[in-house]
């Protein structure tokens, strides 16, 4: 009866978790259906798969968005880690009143709505000349994460034992040798898990995106957005570069899902 | 010299306060940099826009900027668009909120317990928070909730019920649903290492007292799991006030979608009012604030009491 019950438990579990996961199976499906096939009703769970959709989607220059939402979601990740590593050792490690001060900045900066800066980030580049520019948007990127980078990193840190750093200091390692050589070998996978959080929110990202990119150094999210009007049949078309667009995530996500918990609850959740 | 006069305690043992002083001088210079970045990419831009908020800038009247002071404000807080949006951003977040809330804590209970494929179950639920948001709007509204070719009608038909013209006679309800569907992984994570950090022993030692299940959940887990409850509430709640893009794409804030984010966008990039758009963004973060200062004194408490130097 235990046996039998658990059995149920198990069968309902999988049943639900297959719904919830179906609209991005079917999505995947779809992906390789012929336009035909894709609006049949009833759908069509067997068919002869195709590859035409994807051929399509680069034909219509999928290829420059993704370049460019791999530049500005690599190079930002770059930046933040430059800027968020020391920042982190500062605030775990060598912990000071003063400093310590300025945990509670980085996270409300975090909190505060894109909303409220968007308007004068518009005009300002606007004036500058940089609407369209992909550096420009790779540093606001690396705005956006490097809260929730440091937060993340500060967590990862205050695991280093503290009697490995004093030994260290006692050796007479000086602090480019502490951070080098004792520190960070530690919290490497610390760090790959933050530069795949990073990673992800940035190739995600799309107001932004839709705001102040128009061609050249438009990223994907705002370009799929505007790849169907809702005229004629388009669902395979769609849903193939939708599979493209979110496949190097799902993979990054997928890698990094044991840390991914921490970093989503900034380090409040181990 | 003040600064001598000020700290007697360190010239008398002049080498302990120059090694304190220097690690205090390296500890600042490491923070620094990330410090100045994150101010003048969002602290300064946020002051400008309390800026613009005072001015008369709409951009099809180049010629006519100048200073109005509050008027804008006047304007948000009388028109009949300010309610509408902040009743529109209040019924979308809550209910997202409340519904992952729900649907996490039922898939954390499922999963923290060992059966064939639980890894494979867990990756493929979290699946749903990773993909991007505006491929998730355009394939819940295109392949999922169409009324001629989408799933979910054909699963009503299937089951015998009439097929709902979702997007266009339920606009507020399709965004819930791909909210609810986006938000549930992430709540499901919290939730899930709440479960797991239980310790054993009592739930062993209540079940050895002959408590039920549901007695056990009720009167163990429960408490134990209201931190995480909290956090995940506060976390989804700052996350989902926020958000645009499934409003954007899916329905452009028809039919009771209008939140406080959308129309901020609207006024400035379509009505090209610049200056009330301004205004709506400062109350727009005024409302954030009063949220995250809840979240963030919960936060603090949970933060200080472990895991911490």
């Amino acid at each position: 009866m235990r046996r039998f019950k658990s059995g149920l438990t198990t069968t309902i579990t999988w049943i639900l978790v297959l719904l919830f996961f179906f609209p991005i199976a079917w999505m995947f499906m779809t992906a390789f259906k012929s336009e035909a096939d894709a609006a049949s009703i009833p759908p069509k769970f067997f068919f002869t798969p195709t590859l035409d959709q994807f051929q399509i989607v680069f034909d219509r220059g999928m290829g420059s968005f993704l370049l460019n939402s791999f530049t500005s979601s690599i190079a930002s990740t770059l930046i933040v880690l430059l800027l968020a590593i020391p920042a982190a050792y500062a605030l775990s490690i060598r912990p000071v009143k003063k400093v310590q001060d300025s945990l509670f900045f980085f996270i409300s900066t975090r909190f505060m709505p894109v909303a409220a800066s968007i308007l004068p980030i518009f005009f300002i580049l606007k004036f500058m000349g940089l609407l369209d520019n992909i550096t420009a948007l790779t540093f606001l990127y690396a705005a956006m994460n490097l809260p929730i980078a440091v937060w993340m990193m500060r967590s990862f840190f205050n695991e280093v034992p503290m009697e490995i750093i004093e030994a260290a200091q006692i050796d007479g390692a000086n602090f480019r040798t502490e951070l080098v050589k004792v520190v960070l070998p530690i919290v490497v996978p610390g760090i790959a898990a933050v530069a795949l959080i990073c990673f992800i929110f940035s190739w995600n990202e799309y107001f932004m995106a839709l705001l102040l990119t128009t061609d050249t150094a438009r990223t994907t999210p705002p370009f799929l957005a505007s790849f169907v009007d809702g005229r004629g049949q388009f669902l395979a078309v769609l849903s193939a570069a939708s599979t493209i667009a979110v496949l190097p995530v799902i993979i990054a996500g997928w890698a990094a899902q044991k840390q991914l918990v921490r970093g989503l609850a900034m380090g409040a959740v181990k | 010299m003040t600064t001598i006069v000020q700290k007697p305690g360190a010239q008398a043992v002049p080498p302990v306060g120059q090694a304190e002083k220097k690690k205090v001088r390296l500890s600042r210079s490491l923070i620094l940099p990330a410090l100045i970045f994150a101010l003048v990419l969002t602290q300064i831009p946020f002051l400008v826009t309390i800026y613009f908020s005072m001015l008369n800038w709409n951009q099809l009247y180049p010629n006519e900027v100048g200073f109005n002071w509050f008027a804008n404000y006047v304007t948000v807080f009388t028109g009949p668009d300010f309610l509408s949006s902040l009743g529109a951003t209040v019924l979308i977040t809550g209910s997202s909120v409340v519904l992952s809330l729900l649907f996490g804590l039922g898939f954390a209970i499922l999963l923290d317990r060992k059966f064939p494929g639980q890894a494979i179950a867990r990756t493929l639920l979290i699946t749903p928070f990773l993909i991007m948001p505006a491929a998730a709007a355009l394939i819940w509204k295109w392949s999922m909730l169409d009324a001629n070719v989408g799933m979910v009608n054909f699963a009503l038909t299937t089951l015998g019920l009439p097929p709902v013209a979702w997007n266009t006679d339920l606009p507020a309800v399709t965004i819930i649903m791909l909210l609810t569907w986006q938000f549930t992984p992430f709540m499901m994570l919290i939730l899930l290492a709440g479960l797991q950090s239980q310790s054993k022993d009592v739930l062993e030692a209540a079940s050895v007292d002959g408590s039920g299940p549901i007695r056990t959940f009720q009167w163990i887990t429960l408490p134990h799991m209201r931190q995480y409850i909290e956090i995940a509430t506060l976390l989804g709640s700052i996350m989902l006030l926020q958000v645009f893009d499934p409003i954007a794409i899916m329905t452009k804030g028809t039919g009771g979608t209008k939140t406080l984010s959308y129309l901020l966008y609207e006024r400035a990039f379509i009505g090209l009012d610049v200056g009330q758009a301004a205004a709506f963004g400062v109350v727009t973060v005024f409302i954030t604030i009063l949220v995250a200062t809840i979240a963030l004194r919960t936060l603090f408490k949970v933060f200080m009491n472990g895991g911490d130097r």
